[in-house]
């Protein structure tokens, strides 16, 4: 295997059971994702898109096929073994935020690096900085329930960049915001691709924003109907 | 376990329960109070135990006491002196006292008293000094409640059997005994140089003799209880010593199985706080598992995630424990109040360390193993519910046989501490059991609840009630919590209602128009006839008049008795063999007795061999009498040589002398006999005109007045039972802590889907009706339940403890349902005032993240 490739996915397939009705959400999925590209997963809504990544960031086992993280297949691992491998090399935005209530905005951005053991106090600088950059330097202190569903999801994004992930899935990472703030965001994600070379996993509806990336994967009915490299078109063409 | 020492854990269990606070104290709350009944109780103990021990030389008031059944025997006597030391003598027999200035009579205990008993401890009177000076004036010590009751002050006289004496002094208290003493027989001390002029020692009088002795040097006391042993053997007589050390045991034991007891009745409240800790950790932690989901995306370990909950039970649960033990020590100084009058000493109480350590220990303990089971299931939330939500309960996540691991926990840890409150395996597991039992029924019953109305689902109902009806089977439901919460406390509590009103229902045959209610005994033979006629001039109809002879029994089987109680592998026992029995004779059996076994023979000849005796069923089980086994009664004296003839049932609960050893006709007429008059007396002023009248002529007849009796049972009864549901109010407060603690959490459920249909357009009042309906079925179903439950539990021990048949009253069972369903209502709307106070808006903002 290529050593510049972090993501292989093999023979992914994904079933789910109600009663006695078998789904197939995902059927036999193969690609590969290499070290600091620029991915986006599209396709209809019920297509599979946040299965698929939650998968891929070893949220979920698979029905069947295996999922390889920065050359670590993820099936024999136990649950706490894939933990320490997303806190260190993975980085996720859900599509619904999922912050955690009961923690501040910048409690919620320093988990992953308190998880590590590092100090709140040293963690804080570099979280308030984040959540700067996302705009929101004045809501440090507010509960989730306190921010409106845009700005949660800005801290989202805060949280899923702190520990520098080796890849970051983000599912529809800008779905809530206003044509601005989502091209901050945009730039947020893109730059961490270019400075640190985070590979970038985006699911988005957004097509300009697809378009940004590297790569476009197309799904439909649990199969790759379309799998595209495309020269990535700058921001600034798009704006122009 | 690393985890749960690390700093992020804390500081994530700390973030995470500043903002919940409200929900947290919700779950303390409910072990709160069942740790201070423990805490209270235990201590009690503990200051109780302190006292006895520091007062054990008061609680006999000696340093031996030597008691024997009659005027002891030249030897014992001798004994007496070789003894030596400083020593007393009291005579202490039951007898009629009368005050001449009021008239009223009572059947007191009476102590002849000479030297200068007791030798510790002080009997305490009013003025003080007539206790000093009552020997020598010579006058009466009177039981103070006597005195009050007849309305008699000192200076007034008292007579007992032929002697007047003034009463010099009002007794407040004997040392080694306690008040209920005075509540049984009043104790009336003479100065042992007037007993003769009394002229109440006659033949059949049931007569205690006991010699004190006080020792000034430090006398082991084995070797003269062995010497009293052999000197019981060599006289044929019963001696019965008792040192400082075995009275202090002896109410030592009492004491703490009063205390056992209501330590467990205690301990129901605990059990049921932890229930309530269950239950709303369960819907908290529920609530959790997106965020420990989210936490595990990021990389925490299931064990880190566990540890942030985990550290909040502990502390809470330790927090919950504190405020408990506080609150327990602050009640202790309730208890002595509660239980004084059955105690023979004055508590001093302490602050127990023990108890502290103890409630501080349980209460934690408590909390932890009731919220084991979602803790664990935490564990295994997988990162995946933060893109999916878990629709089932999160405890669905374990295993069988981690749930079964987990129940086989707290059914050890429920015994555990059952047997450390009781010492004894067999209580432990048999509370256990009990509980367990009812535990079991209740969540049956909530099951068979659920589905019911699942199934037959009243679907043209309407909107509200529906809903309301709904609520019990969705989702997340508090139906089996509410139930247990509920339905446990209303068993505990109207058990022992019931089984009261039992008891005392029962004692009621008195007041029956036809039943004896006054009894005359000691009654000479030559005193027999002119009491009888008496008895006629007072227009009181004889009920019964039968002949009492005294007598004890010599051999059995062959083997004389000294043989059998002095083999140790005899299965006989001794109280049965060495007591005295007063048997009777007649022709006939009565109405209260039926023929078991054998055949019942009326007259027999002595002169044509041994005597065919019929036994009562109780006392043929403790000698291990089968027809045909031959006995030989002394007879003051006399040898008769009986065998077992019959064994017959004795309905010992009817007014009447009721007889161990049944003789037929022809036998006993020849020897010395007193006798006893049953007769019924219309009204209280009629029984004290006869009781007077017959103290007058018969001195040393003494009088049974039922009523009188009753009465004092009835105090009895109702202190004891007061104590007990003192305890039990622990269990009710409890339960109504759970109750408002489910509804609060069960508000949490609703609370979002009622905001939701309040946006949807519902009224106010419809969702407080919703509401309504919800807690009017928790509340009647449970109450009812337990009501059943109780109605069982009653009649179980009625029938194979007290064999009485228990018939509930419809009455209680109704209102205590409406009243338990009332106050479900009550609290639960009180509880979700909220929903209707804040906008939907700020509601949903809060509970939907
Ligand atoms: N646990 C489950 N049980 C049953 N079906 C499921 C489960 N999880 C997902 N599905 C189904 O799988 C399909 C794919 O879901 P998924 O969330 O991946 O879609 P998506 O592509 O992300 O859609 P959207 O764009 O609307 O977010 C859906 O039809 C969904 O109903
Ligand atoms: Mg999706």
């Amino acid at each position: 295997m290529d050593v510049s490739t972090i993501l292989e996915a093999s023979n992914i397939t994904q079933t789910f059971r109600s009663g006695d009705h078998q789904l197939t959400v995902l059927d036999q999925i193969n690609f590969t994702i290499s070290s600091g590209t620029t991915c986006a997963i599209v396709g209809p809504s019920g297509s599979g898109k946040t299965t698929l990544l939650g998968l891929c960031a070893g949220l979920d086992r698979p029905t069947k096929g295996d999922i390889k993280l920065n050359n670590v297949a993820l099936g024999p691992l136990s649950e706490d073994e894939r933990a320490e491998v997303r806190n260190k090399y993975v980085g996720f935005v859900f599509q619904t935020f999922q912050l955690v209530p009961t923690l501040t905005a910048l409690e919620n951005v320093m988990v992953p690096l308190e998880l590590r053991g590092q100090k709140t106090e040293d963690v804080s600088e570099e979280a308030i900085e984040l959540l700067t950059e996302v705009g929101l330097s004045d809501r440090l202190q507010h509960y989730p329930s306190q921010l409106s569903g845009g700005e949660q999801q800005r801290v989202a994004i805060a949280r899923a960049f702190i520990n520098k992930p080796k890849i970051l899935f983000a599912d529809e990472p800008t779905g809530n915001l206003d044509a601005e703030t989502g091209a901050t965001i945009e730039k947020l994600l893109f730059d961490l691709n270019e400075i640190n070379g985070t590979t970038l996993v985006l699911v988005t509806h957004d097509l300009s924003l697809a378009k940004q990336c590297k790569r476009t994967i197309h799904l439909k009915n649990g199969q790759i109907e379309k799998d595209e490299s495309s020269s990535p078109v700058k921001m600034e063409q798009i704006n122009n | 376990m690393n985890s749960f020492f690390s700093t992020w854990s804390w500081k994530m269990a700390w973030r995470d329960a500043r903002s919940n606070k409200k929900r947290l104290f919700v779950y303390i709350s409910a072990i709160i109070i069942g740790v201070a009944a423990q805490v209270a109780i235990t201590s009690f103990r503990d200051s109780l135990n302190t006292t006895i021990n520091n007062q054990s030389k008061e609680l006999l008031g000696a340093d031996l006491e030597i008691e024997t059944e009659q005027t002891p025997p030249d030897t014992l006597k001798a004994y007496f002196k070789e003894l030596g030391g400083d020593q007393s003598t009291i005579t202490e027999f039951p007898s009629m006292v009368l005050f001449p200035k009021t008239g009223n009579t009572r059947l007191a205990n009476v102590r002849a008293l000479t030297g200068n008993f007791p030798y510790y401890g002080t009997l305490e009177t009013m003025p003080t000094e007539a206790a000093l000076e009552f020997k020598s004036t010579p006058s009466a010590l009177v039981d103070q409640t006597l005195m009050t009751q007849f309305g008699i002050s000192v200076g007034d006289s008292v007579r007992v059997g032929r002697f007047t004496l003034p009463i010099g002094g009002a007794l407040t208290k004997v040392p080694g005994e306690s008040a209920a003493t005075a509540m049984i027989g009043p104790r009336v001390f003479i100065p042992q140089s007037v007993l003769d002029s009394t002229t109440l020692i006659q033949r059949g009088s049931r007569v205690e003799y006991k010699q004190y002795f006080k020792f000034d040097d430090q006398r082991d006391m084995e070797p003269i209880e062995a010497r009293l042993d052999s000197l019981e053997d060599h006289l044929a007589i019963d001696i019965d010593t008792e040192t400082i050390a075995e009275r202090q045991e002896e109410i030592g034991e009492a004491v703490s199985n009063l205390g056992k007891f209501l330590n467990l009745v205690g301990f129901v409240a605990l059990l049921l706080g932890g229930i309530g800790v269950a239950s709303s950790i369960h819907v908290y932690i529920n609530k959790k598992i997106s965020t420990a989901s989210v936490l595990r995306c990021f990389g925490a370990s299931s064990d880190q995630t566990m540890s942030i909950f985990l550290i909040q039970a502990v502390v809470l649960g330790f927090l919950g424990a504190l405020a408990g033990t506080l609150l327990g020590v602050g009640i202790q100084y309730f208890l002595p109040s509660l239980v004084s009058d059955f105690l023979p000493v004055d508590v001093e109480l302490t602050i127990s360390w023990l108890a502290i350590g103890l409630g501080l220990f349980t209460g934690t303990g408590v909390a932890l193993v009731f919220a084991l089971l979602p803790l664990l299931a935490l564990r295994k939330a997988s990162p995946l519910y933060a893109i999916r939500t878990l629709d089932e309960s999160i405890t669905s996540l374990l295993d069988n046989k981690v749930k079964a691991s987990i129940y086989t926990i707290i059914v050890f840890t429920v015994f555990g501490y059952a047997f450390l409150l009781t010492e004894s395996w067999q209580t432990a597991g048999l509370f256990t059991l009990g509980i367990a039992g009812a535990f079991g029924l209740l969540l049956v019953v909530a099951k068979l609840l659920m589905q019911t109305v699942r199934r037959f689902f009243p679907s043209h109902w309407s909107y509200v009630w529906r809903q309301g009806l709904a609520n019990l089977y969705r989702p997340q439901n508090q139906t089996s919590t509410l139930m247990l919460a509920l339905g446990l406390g209303m068993l505990l509590v109207s058990t022992l209602y019931f089984s009261q009103d039992m008891l005392m229902g029962e004692l009621q045959f008195a007041n029956r128009d036809d039943a004896p209610n006054l009894i005359f005994f000691d009654i000479q033979s030559d005193q027999n006839e002119p009491l009888n006629q008496l008895m006629e001039e007072q227009e009181l109809p004889i009920l019964q008049n039968v002949p009492l002879v005294t007598m004890r029994l010599d051999s059995l089987r062959g083997r004389s008795v000294q043989a059998i109680t002095s083999d140790t592998s005899s299965h006989v026992r001794s109280w049965a063999l060495e007591r005295e029995y007063r048997s009777t004779y007649r022709d006939s059996l009565i109405n209260s007795e039926t023929l078991l076994e054998g055949e019942w023979t009326g007259r027999a000849d002595p002169s044509q061999g041994a005597i065919p005796v019929s036994a009562a069923q109780e006392i043929a089980n403790d000698l291990n009498l089968e027809i045909g086994d031959s006995l030989t009664f002394d007879v003051q004296g006399v040898p008769v040589q009986a065998y077992v003839g019959s064994i017959r049932e004795v309905d010992f609960r009817r007014v009447q002398p009721n007889f161990f050893m049944l003789f037929p006709a022809g036998v006993l007429e020849q020897a010395p006999q007193i006798y006893v008059t049953v007769t019924r007396a219309p009204n209280q002023e009629a029984s004290a005109r006869a009781q007077q009248a017959v103290v007058q002529e018969f001195p040393n007849v003494s009088a049974i007045d039922v009523s009188r009796i009753l009465k004092t049972i009835n105090q009895f009864i109702d202190k004891i039972s007061f104590a007990i549901q003192f305890m039990a109010l622990f269990s009710i407060l409890t339960g109504l802590i759970v109750l408002g603690s489910s509804v609060t959490t069960s508000r949490f459920q609703r609370i979002k889907e009622s905001t939701l249909l309040r946006t949807m357009g519902a009224s106010k009042k419809q969702i407080i009706k919703i509401l309504s309906v919800e807690y009017l079925f928790l509340g009647l179903l449970s109450s009812f339940t337990g009501l059943l439950l109780s109605v069982s539990a009653t009649w179980l021990l009625g029938y194979f403890y007290f064999d009485i048949t228990f018939v509930p009253n419809g009455w209680v069972i109704i209102i205590g349902t409406i009243v338990v369903t009332g106050l479900t209502i009550l609290i639960g709307m009180a509880n979700s005032r909220s929903i209707y106070q804040r906008t939907p808006l700020e509601v949903l903002r809060t509970e939907t993240t």
